[in-house]
């Protein structure tokens, strides 16, 4: 019998009989490449909102027998991650809800959202504390921003045994304390640095105070990394001085900052992370974006015209169900005119901090190899 | 060869060091020499070790005497830098022909069938990587005996120095204990003062790194590294010490033996050397003639499997 027709049956039957489906059944129920919704409540209208690009932007679920109860089914490829949230509407009043039935959630800095695993997909468990490895530690300081004319709040990860007399690469990374609450970076960093994945390395996290102004391709951010960030923690912290042992990386507009920052400084960076960087650009007329864009689109129509040779290796990831997948795969050939080492990932996720959580291994140990091959202790 | 050695699996969360100190020599107070550069600057972080094996310990912190070396001796730093480089793109170049030449012996071990046409095909598939691994290990004799010749590091002030007061620190030793850690900085490092030499015939307990640097080829490995599988490669000769056998520590999250293809190419890529897994609670004895195992310790076998040494 089909999952359809059971709940059909169960919600027949009367609650007790839905009790126990749900207590047997998880929901969203995925089955291949078939994700079946169920939300149970009084509604006049239930609809799958979700940020898939290429989907009507909300899908509604279809009601079960003047029930209060509510079907969708929806094609999920595998390995896929969809986060979502429940639009419920009842006498002109709309609300937003994670799913109730769903023990999976995804925080991002607005909130957190249901999220459903299409078949094959588990959180990678190099992303998950790993008791066996060693921890490094974090330390808030202040960066004295003369480019800015203020003091800009950052974080200093060290990894575990970090020692004075040793020299390590360095690592800047855009929205770096989002990053930390949730991409699970100095879990991911432990881990891999733990494993011998990538050596020891210390990751500088910043994050702006005018996010969509500086890191819209904002010279001062450029400025800000290459002329305060760096040479003020080359004072204090043991770094290798050499661009192949730097990087800059950062995902949507912090991609844009990371790549702007090195096309106006290149080769200080010798490597690049990207992750779902909003690279938009017009090739005739206006973008529809919006104003915030404006200096990003003035970027990369820039870039595109003079890219240089910005840094030696830039890894790019972005998900397949965002609307910058096309942008991103339109940069991956242009990068590698310039004669960079250029590594492009796809994901079947969308523009969310555990699509950029889940690049990150192969990313950092593209550009960082660590002595994994070398090391038997 | 030596007379009596012990190779153990990783020590970190089974520590079996202290038995097989106990089967080598008798606790009869002498030293156990610890040389254990391939921890590099955590060298000196031994106070698990001592306490697990309740002897008296000497450290012979080779890695911090190099450092010590490098500090006073500017051109040798320099020179071992430059070797530094010229190993790794020696190795660079016979990874590029070695990678053709496993691909094609592992499509031909996959092919199904068996006559004599690919029989002789998966010969010489294998005569062909046991002939790269062959001239890679010469190359890198050669530019070891380059930097040998034109730098003659035994023969300077500073490593002089260092390499008298290790000869007084294992002149009273009993064992000498190998630790594991970084391959080639452990394996340069104890060459540098030869270490080995030094110790002479005395018994050795090796594990990880350490007993890797005991055998006559250095294998290096790793079925699933983060960009995909690996290609199991030669680094350079061992110290040659203890025969036929290729030392694959952490071989449960390193060789995918769960294909028995992989398993046979490897196993028969190195024979008549017998490729032995050491994990966890991993030991084999070398008595001087022959090798005896531990209960539980496995090989790689030609025939693609795992099995008990001895078995």
């Amino acid at each position: 019998m089909s999952l359809l027709q059971r709940i059909e049956d169960a919600v027949a039957s009367g609650s007790h009989a839905v009790d126990e489906l749900i207590a047997t059944t998880e929901f969203p129920h995925v089955e291949g490449r078939s994700v079946t919704f169920l939300f149970l409540g009084e509604a006049q209208e239930v609809t799958l909102q979700h940020w898939i690009h290429g989907l009507p932007d909300t899908l509604p679920f279809r009601r079960l027998r003047h029930a209060e109860a509510w079907v969708l089914q929806i094609d999920l490829p595998p390995r896929s991650r969809m986060e979502y949230k429940i639009g419920v509407s009842m006498f002109g009043r709309s609300s937003m809800l994670r799913d109730p039935l769903n023990k999976h959630t995804a925080r991002d800095p607005f909130g957190v959202n249901s999220v459903v695993y299409g078949q094959g997909y588990s959180p990678p468990e190099w992303s998950l504390e790993d008791a066996e490895a060693r921890k490094g530690t974090i330390e808030e300081r202040h960066v004295d921003s003369k480019v800015y004319g203020d003091w800009r709040p950052i974080k200093v990860y060290r990894p575990a045994r970090f020692r004075q007399t040793r020299r390590y690469p360095l690592l800047v990374v855009h929205d770096g304390f989002d990053y930390l609450s949730f991409a699970n970076l100095q879990q991911v960093l432990d881990n891999l640095i733990h494993r011998q994945e990538i050596p020891p390395l210390i990751a500088i996290l910043t994050q702006a105070n005018d996010r969509m102004r500086e890191y819209a391709a904002d010279p001062r951010q450029a400025d800000y990394l290459v002329k305060d960030l760096v040479p003020q923690m080359e004072q204090i912290l043991p770094l290798v001085r050499e661009p192949s042992a730097r990087a800059v990386m950062g995902a949507s507009f912090g991609a844009v900052s990371s790549l702007a920052a090195a096309w106006r400084h290149p080769g200080y960076f010798g490597k690049l992370l990207l992750q779902s960087g909003s690279f938009v650009f017009t090739e005739i007329g206006d973008h529809d974006r919006g104003p915030a864009f404006d200096p990003v689109v003035k970027f990369v129509n820039e870039f595109r015209r003079a890219p240089g040779k910005p840094a030696d290796s830039v890894f790019v990831s972005c998900g397949v169900y965002e609307s910058l997948i096309y942008y991103n795969r339109s940069l991956v050939p242009l990068l590698q005119d310039t004669g960079m080492h250029v590594r492009f990932r796809e994901a079947h996720d969308g523009h969310n901090w555990e699509n950029w959580r889940d690049r990150l291994r192969e990313g950092l140990t593209w550009l960082f190899p660590g002595p994994l091959w070398l090391v038997y202790e | 060869m030596l007379t009596s050695a012990i190779l153990l699996g990783p020590q970190r969360h089974m520590r079996i060091v202290k038995p097989a100190l106990d089967a080598l020599l008798p606790d009869d107070g002498r030293p156990v020499a610890l040389a254990s550069p391939g921890w590099e600057e955590r060298e000196g972080e031994d106070q698990e070790f001592r306490e697990h094996v309740g002897r008296t310990v000497v450290n012979l912190e080779v890695w911090t005497r190099v450092e010590r070396i490098f500090e006073r001796d500017r051109e040798l730093l320099t020179a071992m830098r430059e070797r530094h480089d010229m190993l790794r793109r020696v190795q660079e170049l016979y990874r590029l022909r070695l990678q053709g030449a496993l691909t094609a012996a592992r499509e031909l071990m996959a092919k199904p069938g068996k006559d004599v046409w690919l029989d002789a095909e998966r010969h010489d598939a294998l005569v062909m990587l046991q002939g790269i691994d062959s001239q890679h290990v010469e190359r890198v004799r050669q530019v070891h005996d380059k930097f040998e010749a034109r730098w003659r590091p035994a023969e300077r002030d500073a490593v002089q120095c260092e390499k008298r007061a290790l000869q007084k620190l294992l002149a009273d030793a009993g064992c000498l204990c190998l630790a594991g850690g970084h391959i080639a900085v452990l394996l340069h490092r104890l060459r540098l003062f030869d270490v080995l030499g030094l110790h002479g015939d005395r018994p050795i307990v090796a594990w990880s790194a350490g007993a890797m640097a005991l055998t006559e080829r250095i294998v290096l490995f790793h079925d699933s590294t983060p960009q995909g599988g690996g290609c199991t490669e030669v680094m350079e000769a061992g110290f040659n010490r203890l025969p036929d056998l290729v030392a694959l520590p952490h071989a449960k999250k390193r060789v995918d033996v769960g294909d028995p293809r992989n398993v046979q190419l490897f196993a028969r890529r190195f024979a008549p050397a017998m490729c032995v897994l050491l994990d966890d609670g991993s030991r084999i004895d070398w008595n001087g003639r022959r090798w005896s195992a531990q209960s539980g310790t496995n090989r790689l076998s030609e025939d693609g499997w795992v099995e008990e040494v001895g078995a």
